[in-house]
């Protein structure tokens, strides 16, 4: 068998905007999410959260508790071991609290009761006896020496001498003559920026059932990977991962917030000690004082340019806090800070510092939208000093194919200036600009990962296709991944169906990140279908009686092939598929890669705002994305990724911020106060698609999913900037910071 | 937890006077219930009022019109006598939550929650609104004005509920607006507000005024210098320097995660500036 490389022309199925398959489930209500499974003597399950931002936990009184009628199980962390990973035991604390309440919300014991009612009235007696600390929540305020400290000694090696107790973790990336290359700029600007946490906001409440005996378990949950969270859970409950089943449920949105577990292990050990199953929602309260929101950062950028807009040196000092555990968000940040430019001499340093807040997840490329922001408003500033047009420069500094990162790597097909040119193409670039608006540009950048993926592909006796693959679809991968196998076995998209299966059933699948399913997957499917599809020709070869080698697949038929082959008619998959059972059996492609060569994905954002001089309100008004999608397998779905991530964006840059009080405790939790963009605060947010194919992929694809949610920061910046005539170094630009930089401007 | 459903407004106060405090009402129940939900409350009793006599209705009264306290937002901007005698108290009411919500909230719901952020009640003090109580003394009227008293506090006595709110009669070149700033578009609780009510003369200038801010004091505002200083005017600049600044000049804000003192004095003026404008607009259109 030979498998031509597919070109860009001859995709039949690939590339056109197919019905999604969980649509109708979806929007009829059948779709079964995290909360939506059921089983009879299931127990509710509920958490006792701290009220202090920190606070040694002297002890717990759970008498009262368990002695109410009703309740069935109460847990705390006396009910859970002390892993020896000590990643994990970070995972197990923030599930629950051992010895130290870390921050406002932390769970503190867990109840499983008959009702609901019965489990808030059991939290109401649990006793806790806490000794409250002093506590800290601003990220330059936990790197001082004097901080209170949040955990002891969790500095790793990296962490230079001298630094506050709170620095866990220190980065440094860059290459070149740092000096030597501000000694060449014309203009040296040096910028201090401040951005808060935003939270990935998905509508699906975390919710999970879980069933243990003895010693196996099954569980249920809203997860985007359902084998890291056995892993989790498995390690947690020290129990062996054959025993314990994890199914993922549909999911409601994760952005990268749904990579760990909250309620899990809670949920396992909960039914462990009452014998019952245990469900377990979520409040939106609960979700915010208590999931990943993202770092908080505190940021030196240093950039120097020559008058001709040449960026000659450029460096930057990021600090991120990451909440009461150590975390590496730093080093994403520092890495992707300078992606998009071609440098001769670039560093970037990150520190990590613990802060009394929840442990920060991984959301929508996480660590690099902070950075970009930060560089990106720099590189306009000196745009604007010198008067230079922005996309221009970018132009004229931005990284190509050959281009040394400045993280590393040099990089290899690439498709940044396609997408600056486009950008500098398009309308929206040139068009008029009303009264009190601004136009604002940014890049963007995300590395996009491949790893473990194992998937299976069923020849089914009607000439059907089962796709059975391991990674929770959060973006639209199932469609993907439908079309890549109908598209490889030459059988229309409706002959293919794809499911998202259990522990059990496949090998080991690494979690929905990274933008990592529709390639990795999509790749491991693609060579899933030629497993099969080579059975198929060698089934046909033993029927026609000649060499396998004289058998070619071409648009879903086993043909003759070659001057020796002879003449047959050519055999449809269906034919194949009937008469399985005759030729040796059922016929399957199995495919199992740790993926490289993702392809990194970068984008450009332009927006257009118009700011009210006397409130300080931002609107929106017009918003182009462009960004490189290597090849788009369903072009809505990519524009939706695109036009999601730039709406979170947007949210972030604008209104979204985490808000604490003097007490360390969160003010705003809830979509009351926490305030993502709602539908009415949007401009249709246009899209263009470039496709510069990423050689590490049979179709071309990269991933799409995390780019877009990195420009619109910088973008709305610097759009602010050219709109109000003011400058801010601070996120959100909420409207009183806005109002209140203009009233000391005039 | 116990559910009452009595048949009469008499019945309804009795059941209330007897709960000393532990009943709640329920008409549109979209405070009520977010509350009971969130764990704020927990209440003995819910007292269900929607199905009493009247609640429902909206009926014309002496040149104006009787709104039962279960009108939900969505029926007000449906009706076309309300929205052309008081378009600013229709446009308020109508700002409160989502679509969903405006299905069952309702203007004395908003009235007795006892927000200092409520949305209605800025353009309903403006209107010179009057609410009707039934108590275990008998019924009486009351200005909208004087229900709330502090935040999440209302005046009402024990046992006494609002049964309707009666929006007063207007002569012709009169009317009304209400403008609130929040950070989105929609969905949102005002960061500051602010209800202009205007009467026109003859020759077009103001004849009489009420400036009403909300979200920028314990409860809702009446600034008659506000009134005051557009008085006489047709809103020239002079004018609504003077209304802009005595309305900073009332307000008397707090600091807290929705806003700032400095942003909400500021922006409070703002407000019944363009609320005056438009508000003086509508009145010249009327024919």
């Amino acid at each position: 068998m030979n498998f031509p490389v597919k070109t860009k022309t001859d995709f039949k199925v690939v590339g056109t905007r197919v019905a999604r398959p969980d649509g109708v489930e979806k929007v009829t209500g059948r779709a079964l999410y995290g909360a939506d499974f059921s089983v009879p003597g299931m127990l509710t399950g509920r958490v006792l959260r701290s009220p202090h931002a920190h606070a040694r936990i002297k002890s717990i009184d759970t008498s009262a508790a368990e002695a109410l009628p009703g309740v069935k199980a109460v847990v705390t962390a006396a009910d859970f071991g002390v892993p020896e990973d000590m990643s994990l035991r970070d995972v197990q604390d923030n599930c629950m609290a051992r010895d130290k309440a870390l921050y406002d919300g932390h769970a503190i014991a867990a109840v499983a009761a008959t009702d609901a009612e019965t489990a808030r009235a059991a939290l109401k007696l649990i006793k806790v006896d806490y000794e409250v600390l002093p506590h800290v929540t601003d990220v330059d305020a936990a790197m001082a020496a004097d901080a209170p400290v949040v955990q002891q000694d969790r500095a790793d090696e990296s962490v230079p001498e001298g630094s506050g107790p709170n620095v866990t973790n220190f980065f440094e990336f860059g290459h070149g003559d740092l000096d030597a290359g501000f000694a060449r700029a014309d203009l040296i600007l040096e910028r201090s920026f401040r951005t808060e946490a935003t939270h990935q906001g998905y509508i699906e409440p975390h919710a999970c059932l879980a069933n243990m005996s003895a010693d196996r378990g099954e569980l249920w949950c809203c997860t985007q990977g359902q084998f890291l969270v056995r892993e989790l859970c498995a390690g947690i409950m020290q129990m062996d991962a054959s025993q314990l089943r994890v199914t993922a449920s549909e999911i409601g949105g994760g952005f990268g917030g749904k990579t760990t577990v909250f309620i899990e292990p809670v949920a396992l050990a909960l039914s462990r000690k009452s014998g019952r199953p245990v469900k377990m929602v979520m409040t939106r309260d609960e979700i915010f004082r208590a999931t990943g929101p993202t770092i908080s950062s505190s940021m030196d950028i240093k950039i120097g340019m020559t008058k001709d807009g040449r960026i000659t040196a450029a460096a930057a000092k990021l600090r991120y806090q990451g909440g009461a555990f150590p975390c590496e968000t730093v080093s994403f940040g520092a890495q992707a800070a300078f992606a998009a430019y071609d440098l001769e001499a670039v560093r970037s340093l990150g520190w990590n510092t613990l802060a009394n807040r929840p442990k920060q997840a991984a959301y929508r490329a996480p660590g690099a939208p902070v950075s970009i922001y930060a560089v990106e408003s720099v590189v306009d500033e000196l745009c604007q000093e010198l008067k230079l047009d922005p996309l221009e420069v970018r132009l004229l500094n931005a990284a190509r194919d050959g281009t040394k990162a400045s993280y590393g790597p040099t990089f290899d097909q690439i498709g940044l200036v396609a997408t600056l040119e486009a950008a500098k193409a398009h309308p929206h670039y040139a068009a008029p600009l009303g009264k009190n608006q601004g136009r604002g540009l940014s890049c963007g950048f995300w590395f996009n990962f491949g790893g473990n993926t194992c998937v299976s592909l069923n020849i089914n006796n009607d000439g059907t296709v089962g796709v059975t693959e391991g990674n929770p679809d959060i973006g639209g991968s199932r469609a993907s991944i439908t079309m890549m196998a109908a598209e490889e076995l030459g059988i229309p998209y409706e002959k293919v169906r794809t499911v998202i299966t259990d522990t059990n059933s496949l090998g080991h699948n690494d979690v929905t990140d990274g933008s990592r399913v529709t390639f990795a997957v999509g790749l491991a499917t693609i060579k899933a279908a030629r497993a099969a599809i080579e059975v198929m020709c060698a089934r046909v070869a033993k029927i026609w009686g000649i060499d396998e080698d004289a058998v070619a697949w071409e648009d879903g038929y086993a043909k003759p092939s070659g001057p020796n082959a002879g003449n047959f008619d050519p055999m449809s998959l269906a034919e194949i598929a009937a008469i399985a059972s005759e030729t040796g059996g059922p016929i399957a492609g199995h495919h199992e890669v740790n993926a490289e060569g993702a392809g990194v994905s970068f984008g450009v954002h332009l927006a257009d705002v118009e700011v009210d001089p006397e409130t300080g309100a931002t609107k929106v008004v017009r918003y182009t994305v462009f960004q490189d999608a290597g090849k788009a397998v369903h072009p809505d779905y990519v524009e939706g990724q695109m036009q999601g991530g730039s709406v979170q964006g947007i949210g972030w840059a604008l209104n979204e911020e985490y808000i604490y009080g003097e007490d360390g405790r969160l003010q705003n939790a809830g979509f009351l106060d926490y305030r993502i963009p709602v539908a009415s605060d949007l401009p249709m947010i246009d899209t263009v698609i470039l496709e510069i194919p990423n050689p590490g992929h049979p179709y071309g694809v990269r991933g799409v999913g995390e780019t877009s949610i990195v420009p619109p920061l910088a973008a709305l910046s610097n759009a602010v900037s050219r709109a109000a005539g003011i400058r801010l170094h601070e996120l959100p630009m909420s409207p009183p910071k806005i109002l209140k930089a203009m009233m000391s401007k005039d | 937890m116990q559910y009452f459903k009595p048949q009469t407004a008499a019945e309804a106060a009795d059941i209330l006077a007897k709960s000393a405090g532990k009943a709640r009402i329920l008409a549109g129940g979209t405070d009520l219930l977010v509350q009971l939900k969130s764990g704020m409350i927990e209440p003995e009793m819910i007292v269900d009022i929607k199905h009493l006599d009247g609640m429902h209705d909206i009926t014309q009264e002496n040149g104006g019109y009787r709104i039962g306290a279960a009108v939900p937002g969505i029926k007000l901007g449906q009706h076309k006598g309300v929205v052309a005698l008081w378009p600013g108290v229709v446009e308020a009411c109508e700002l409160i939550g989502s679509t969903q919500v405006q299905g069952r909230c309702t203007m004395v719901g908003n009235l007795c929650n006892g927000s200092p952020a409520a949305d209605s009640v800025p353009a309903m003090v403006a209107a010179n609104a009057v609410v009707r109580i039934t108590g275990p003394e008998g019924t009486r009227d009351c200005p909208a004005f004087d229900i709330p008293t502090s935040p999440g506090k209302i005046s009402l006595m024990p046992g006494e509920f609002i049964t309707s709110v009666y929006l007063p009669a207007r002569p012709k070149h009169a009317s009304d607006a209400y403008l609130r700033f929040i950070p989105r578009t929609e969905m949102d609780i005002a960061v500051a507000s602010a209800g202009v009510n205007l009467e026109l003369a003859e020759d077009g200038t103001i004849r009489a005024a009420r400036v009403v801010l909300g979200a920028v004091g314990p409860k809702v505002m009446l600034v008659e210098d506000a009134a005051s200083a557009i008085i006489g005017s047709k809103l020239d600049d002079a004018a609504i320097d003077a209304l802009t600044a005595a309305c900073r000049a009332a307000a008397s804000p707090i600091d807290d995660k929705r806003g700032t003192v400095e942003f909400r004095t500021q922006v409070v003026g703002v407000l019944a500036k363009r609320a005056a404008h438009i508000a003086m607009q509508r009145a010249g259109d009327q024919t």
